[in-house]
């Protein structure tokens, strides 16, 4: 063993806290004066990254399912096609809508935070609708999946109608947690407690199950 | 928990070793274990064939994917990129109850029914998703199995997802990629494996339950007669389970091993006294192991009746995928060539690590060649090829873990002398269980049967009745270890704060076990590579990576 000593003693840097100007993660914890643009803190957006790395298993999910319905159907015997209700097309209008709603809800609230008051209202008021939308798109899967029960079709019925419930069903359940990020977000911004991350990451997952069910709406169309 | 599964692990082993040494002894209690497995305490082939699941998804799920990656990643992770916690900590307390009722759901099994299901840990539809007409375990035994693992998915992807931010946005000032420790890096890139691969046994499972209470029929082919019924399921793929399975299942052998390999170069390098050959370059091969364990799944399927010609193309990578794996080996032989090495339990199992690599990893030479697999695939030798490479090599990384960072865990040094003995036992016993697995294998031992009593095989029961006796007294031996720990714990000689002189974040927290934020409110500094040992013109023959010491070295230019 070589000569050893003791480990120098360790300058550290403190993490910075209070105050800090620039409008980077806004999530007012004090509000000043009742507004809620002041107080910045010092907040290392770990939600972008990790709702990346969320959207890439949620990929990797409906591509394993994507692949085993193509094998599943490459060798079937007894795959019977059907037609799509025609609500599916609405919801599809109903859930980019709500896309649409949230970029507008972004908007406004980077516009409150950032000091732009454009108008008195409520900066949560897109967030709302955008929920709602959201609420619409899930009761208009079920209606889907009432009318193609009423055509006898189940999800044991036949391999398309297996792949058909348990695709929808899959995307529909993410899109149950997208509203329950959208939730949590209006429920901050309500405390004035919302970090642009957190804004951002949900927006994000929310773009992503629209893009996802445009991806399986073709597949379902190309494939059933 | 992995420490409570491993535990049930080895004793279902012994069961099974038990019975196939002495094929008609009766083990007293047995018929606690299960309804009618085991009429008077005597194994019933099914029941053989349960408990070798059972072993099989607890070890490889519950023990080799949890132990080396959630429990020292979740522990060590944080602290040696310089981070307070975790950037999700409720996902990962979720992550972690979630696996741990997966695992109360899988033991649940042994208690329903006709017990646990017998399906393998592989599990292959269509034989998983018949029912009750494949056999007793498999109703509701399957749904239980597929239940656990869909929730082990589950707090596994949680459990990535964590590890994978923690590593790219928690790291410290000066914590540049390069700079963090090989075990960051082996769990950065085993948690990238798990989110890929967990995401696709996760949808699988649920076919499979749906299969099951549903009554579809993703797996499950037309006119499937089995046990004279006629099953009511038609037109599912044969195949497909076993696409989806093993596009897991490889990249799931190397989530059990990297995180040693981590480990292995973690705890060699301060033993040491020096920096492995290529820091980079082991990083390197690392990833296009991840990489390429993508691209060999196909090499568990030669026998599956899948097109030859995929046979092929899926032994080219398989060979390939050693080119990486040697280099790895040739980089921790040419470190060790000429160092000084500094001889400990930690070290000790860490050379272990290697030897175990080693051996395990030539029979896979063997078995990459689809004419070779063929002949081997169904025999023993398949079971000393993974259980040496996969099982036993990376339980040698958790013990060189365990010993290495005891004393920062609980402030106290693990009594050496223990934990020799032990190592020496372990090794030898290890050697002594699993190759004789390749000899048998080659003489043509079938695996998975239950006994050999009347037929060809029969000649070689002596040699499982040795392999029994071995495995007895290795498991034994683990008790040494478990004593070791525990007496350790509270009784064990208080360590230092730096026991093994090393330079990584994990040695410069303020107290053995580290405060609850890990630095004691102050993130540290990082100014040096990971592994500083012998620098020249430095005051040590150590440099901290928290060292504002100057010192003027080429990786430091560059």
């Amino acid at each position: 063993m070589a000569t050893t000593v003791q480990p120098p003693t360790v300058t550290k840097i403190e993490k910075p806290s209070g105050p800090k100007s620039g409008n980077g993660g806004w999530r007012p914890l004090v509000p000043v004066g009742g507004d809620a643009r002041s107080v910045q803190e010092y907040a290392p957006p770990p939600a972008s990254t990790g709702i990346w790395v969320a959207l890439a298993a949620i990929s990797m999910t409906f591509a394993a399912l994507t692949s085993a319905l193509i094998v599943r159907r490459g060798g079937a015997v007894d795959w019977q096609h059907f037609t799509l209700p025609s609500i599916l097309y609405l919801n599809t209008v109903v859930l980019l809508a709500s896309s649409v709603t949230l970029e507008l809800g972004r908007r406004r609230i980077a516009a409150y935070m950032g000091g732009v008051r454009s108008t008195a209202q409520h900066p949560a008021r897109w967030l709302y609708v955008t929920f709602s939308l959201g609420l619409l798109f899930v009761v208009g899967q079920y209606i889907a999946w009432r009318q193609l029960s009423a055509q006898g079709l189940y999800l044991a019925t036949n391999p398309s109608s297996s792949f058909f419930y348990v695709l929808t069903a899959g995307h529909v359940l993410h899109v149950l947690g997208g509203l329950g990020g959208l939730h949590r977000v209006i429920r901050k911004l309500s405390r004035l407690d919302l970090r642009r991350s957190t804004l951002d990451a949900t927006a994000r997952y929310w773009h992503f199950m629209g893009a996802l069910w445009v991806y399986l709406l073709v597949l379902l169309w190309m494939k059933l | 928990m992995a420490f409570v599964a491993v535990l049930v692990g080895i004793v279902l082993s012994w069961l099974m070793r038990l019975h196939l040494g002495w094929t008609n002894l009766a083990i007293p209690g047995l018929h606690l274990l299960s309804a009618n497995g085991a009429p008077g305490n005597v194994m019933t082939p099914e029941f053989y064939l349960q408990l070798m699941t059972m072993h099989a998804t607890i070890m490889v799920f519950f023990v080799l994917t949890t132990a080396p990656f959630a429990a020292f990643g979740n522990y060590f992770l944080p602290i040696q990129v310089g981070a307070e916690d975790m950037p999700f900590p409720r996902f990962n307390m979720m992550s972690f109850w979630i696996t741990f009722s997966g695992f109360l759901v899988l033991l649940s099994s042994f208690f329903v029914g006709d017990g646990p299901t017998l399906g393998g840990w592989t599990q292959y539809a269509p034989l998983s998703a018949i029912g009750t007409a494949g056999g007793p375990g498999e109703g509701t035994g399957v749904v239980l199995w597929a239940v656990s693992i869909t929730l082990f998915c589950i707090g596994q992807l949680l459990g990535s997802l964590n590890f994978i931010t923690t590593t790219l946005d928690m790291r410290t000032r000066g914590m540049s990629l390069m700079r963090m420790p090989l075990s960051v890096w082996a769990w950065f890139i085993t948690s990238v494996m798990g989110l890929t691969a967990f995401a696709v046994l996760m949808p699988a499972c649920i076919l499979l339950i749906l299969d099951h209470v549903a009554g579809t029929s993703f797996f499950v082919p037309s006119n499937l007669v089995v046990n004279d019924q006629l099953l009511p399921h038609s037109g599912g793929s044969t195949l497909l389970w076993q696409h989806l399975f093993w596009f897991f299942g490889h990249p799931e052998v190397y989530i059990a091993i990297v995180p040693g390999m981590g480990i292995v170069s973690h705890v060699l390098i301060p033993n040491m006294r020096r920096p492995l050959l290529s820091h980079r370059v082991m990083i390197y091969s690392m990833v296009s192991l991840a990489v390429l364990s993508y691209m060999v799944y196909g090499h568990h399927m030669f026998v599956s009746g899948m097109n030859p010609i995929s046979s092929i193309a899926f032994s080219f990578p398989t060979l390939v995928i050693t080119i990486p794996a040697t280099i790895i080996v040739l980089i921790w032989l040419g470190s060790l060539y000429g160092s000084r090495l500094r001889i400990n339990t930690a070290s000790l199992f860490a050379l272990g690590f290697i030897s175990m690599f080693i051996s395990g990893g030539v029979s896979g030479f063997f078995l990459a060649q689809p004419s070779i697999d063929i002949l081997l695939h169904g025999t023993y030798f398949v079971v000393g090829h993974f259980h040496m490479v996969m099982g036993v090599a990376a339980m040698f990384g958790i013990f060189a873990g365990t010993y290495f960072w005891f004393p920062k865990m609980y402030g106290r040094m693990m009594n050496e002398t223990i934990g020799k003995v032990h190592f020496w036992i372990t090794f030898a016993g290890t050697y002594a269980i699993f190759m004789p697995f390749h000899y048998l294998g080659l003489a043509g031992v079938v695996r998975r049967y239950q006994a050999f009593a009347p037929d060809y095989m029969q000649r070689f029961t002596p040699v499982h009745q040795a392999i029994t006796i071995a495995a007895l007294t290795t498991g034994a031996a683990q008790l040494l270890f478990v004593y070791n720990v525990i007496h350790s714990r509270f009784w064990g000689k208080p360590a230092p704060l730096n026991p093994w002189e090393a330079t990584s974040l994990e040695w410069s927290t303020p107290s053995s076990p580290p405060p609850f934020d890990n630095f004691g409110g102050k993130l540290p500094v990082v100014y040096h590579d990971p592994y500083q040992y012998g620098i020249e013109g430095s005051t040590g023959d150590y440099v901290m990576q928290t060292s504002p010491e100057q010192i003027h070295t080429k990786s430091d230019e560059v």
